[in-house]
């Protein structure tokens, strides 16, 4: 680690803010690096595939059916916001996973989405009240910017990978690296030991 | 079929500051010579980090401003914003000599120009500055052609490399001083169909920048956008 001459850091540091994050408070960046899709609910899907039993998709409507799930909780971007107390209404990604039917070879999934994102996870990351498919954030339907009508989100990890405008999940038996995996960033972006870029 | 996989892993170096420079009265360039040079694209960045004495960090994306070249140098500029930590420190307390920490170039493909097609490039206040290496990589290969450059600042003032932008190739749109906001009429006599679009500024300006570009008929698929700072 290499001190920076004449710099001290001026925040004052909270306790729920991880390593080189700040608090946005008010604000909510929108950081992503695509055109904001415009995507019609009327036919936006959420699919499972791959290493599954059953693959499913679920319409708009469907997946409202679902038993809903919420978080409320804090959120963490890797280009160093952070914000405190938010809550997101959606569907439990355990409840989608148990409708599909994940086979043992499982390990890890793809994150699909409508713009052509990807990105990965480990499963583990994703099950166990993890991680949720969201279409409300603080009671209001998701905006387009902030990944409407649906985001995953994944709050224990950096937010890259709680993917916008998500379409589905797709299971595997390794780990393939998403979009921003590729060129640079980290696999599972964990911000309380700052994994933000490979070789973190 | 799966994607081709390759991780690059980028280890953060420690730089010098060769020189700083006023690019207008809120945006300062710093020249850097990097120890580890890598070859980047135009339109990559990189992450400077600040260490307190306490371990505290700080880190933040700026985008590389120079062509690429070989050297083992490159120049980021950036703005002072009001209250803002890192651009505050970069602006207010380094001078030539000294050290800072950095990691990259980070950011391939998506928005990075490689040299060879044609591009449009728009960007706003900060925006420019990975444009304006898209366009500096495309003079010093000898094919300013490929590209064009529009630009939107509020005054002459806050235009960022004032004296090195004027060609063919850009054009300014100032919004306070000179006739208003970047319109439809502005973007469409530029679109020559097939080509990359670049569009780099705040959300706000990004949004409306892709709006326009689809009024005029640019497919939304050849638009990429990098969007800098909190939300408007
Ligand atoms: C890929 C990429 C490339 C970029 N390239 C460039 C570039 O070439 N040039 C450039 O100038 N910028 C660039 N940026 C933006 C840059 O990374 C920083 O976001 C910018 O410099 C602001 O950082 P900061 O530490 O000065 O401000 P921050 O401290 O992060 O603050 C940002 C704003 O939020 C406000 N703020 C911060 N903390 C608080 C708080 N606790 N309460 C209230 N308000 C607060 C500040 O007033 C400030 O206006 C780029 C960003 C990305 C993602």
């Amino acid at each position: 680690m290499a001190i920076t001459r004449g710099f001290t850091g001026r925040r004052a540091r909270d306790p729920r803010l991880p390593p080189g994050q700040y608090d946005a408070r008010d604000e909510w960046p929108v950081l992503h690096i695509e055109s904001t899709p415009s995507l019609d609910t009327a036919r936006w899907t959420f699919g499972i595939e791959g290493l599954v039993e059953r693959p499913v998709s679920w319409s708009w409507d469907e997946i409202h059916a679902l038993p809903r799930s919420r978080y409320a909780g804090d959120i963490h971007c890797v280009t160093t916001w952070s914000k405190f107390g938010m809550t997101f209404d959606g569907v439990s990604v355990d409840t989608l996973l148990d409708a599909a039917g994940p086979l043992p070879a499982a390990t890890h999934a793809e994150i699909l989405t409508h713009s052509g994102y990807t990105t990965n996870l480990p499963l583990a990351d994703l099950t166990g009240g993890k991680a949720w498919v969201v279409w409300d954030a603080d009671g209001k339907p998701l905006t387009r910017e902030h990944g409407g009508p649906a985001r995953l989100l994944v709050p224990h990890l950096y937010f890259w990978k709680s993917a916008k405008w998500v379409s589905g999940l797709r299971l595997l038996d390794h780990d393939e690296p998403g979009f921003w995996e590729r060129n640079g960033y980290h696999d599972r972006g964990d911000p309380w030991s700052e994994q933000r870029y490979q070789g973190d | 079929m799966s994607a081709p996989t390759h991780r690059k892993t980028l280890r953060w170096q420690i730089a010098r500051v060769l020189s700083v420079r006023d690019e207008t009265p809120s945006a300062r360039t710093f020249r850097l010579a990097l120890p580890d040079p890598r070859p980047h694209l135009a339109g990559q960045h990189y992450v400077v980090r600040l260490t307190a004495p306490d371990g505290y960090t700080a880190s933040r994306a700026y985008s590389i401003a120079s062509a690429p070249s070989g050297d083992p140098e490159i120049e980021l500029t950036v703005e002072r914003l009001p209250d803002g930590e890192v651009s505050e420190f970069l602006h207010d307390v380094v001078e030539i000599g000294d050290e800072l920490e950095v990691r990259g170039p980070i950011g391939g493909g998506f928005f990075a120009w490689p040299g060879d097609t044609p591009a449009l490039l728009v960007g706003g206040g900060s925006g420019v500055v990975p444009l304006m290496a898209m366009l500096r990589h495309a003079r010093s290969i000898g094919r300013p052609d490929l590209v064009r450059l529009v630009v939107s600042a509020r005054t002459e003032a806050d235009l960022y490399y004032a004296a090195e932008l004027p060609g063919p190739e850009t054009t300014v749109v100032l919004t306070r001083s000179g006739r208003g906001r970047l319109t439809a009429a502005d973007l469409a006599p530029l679109v020559r169909g097939g080509e990359d679009v670049f569009v780099c500024g705040s959300p706000a300006f990004c949004d409306t920048v892709t709006d326009l570009l689809a009024a005029v008929g640019v497919p939304v698929a050849s638009i990429r956008t990098e969007r800098f700072g909190p939300s408007a």
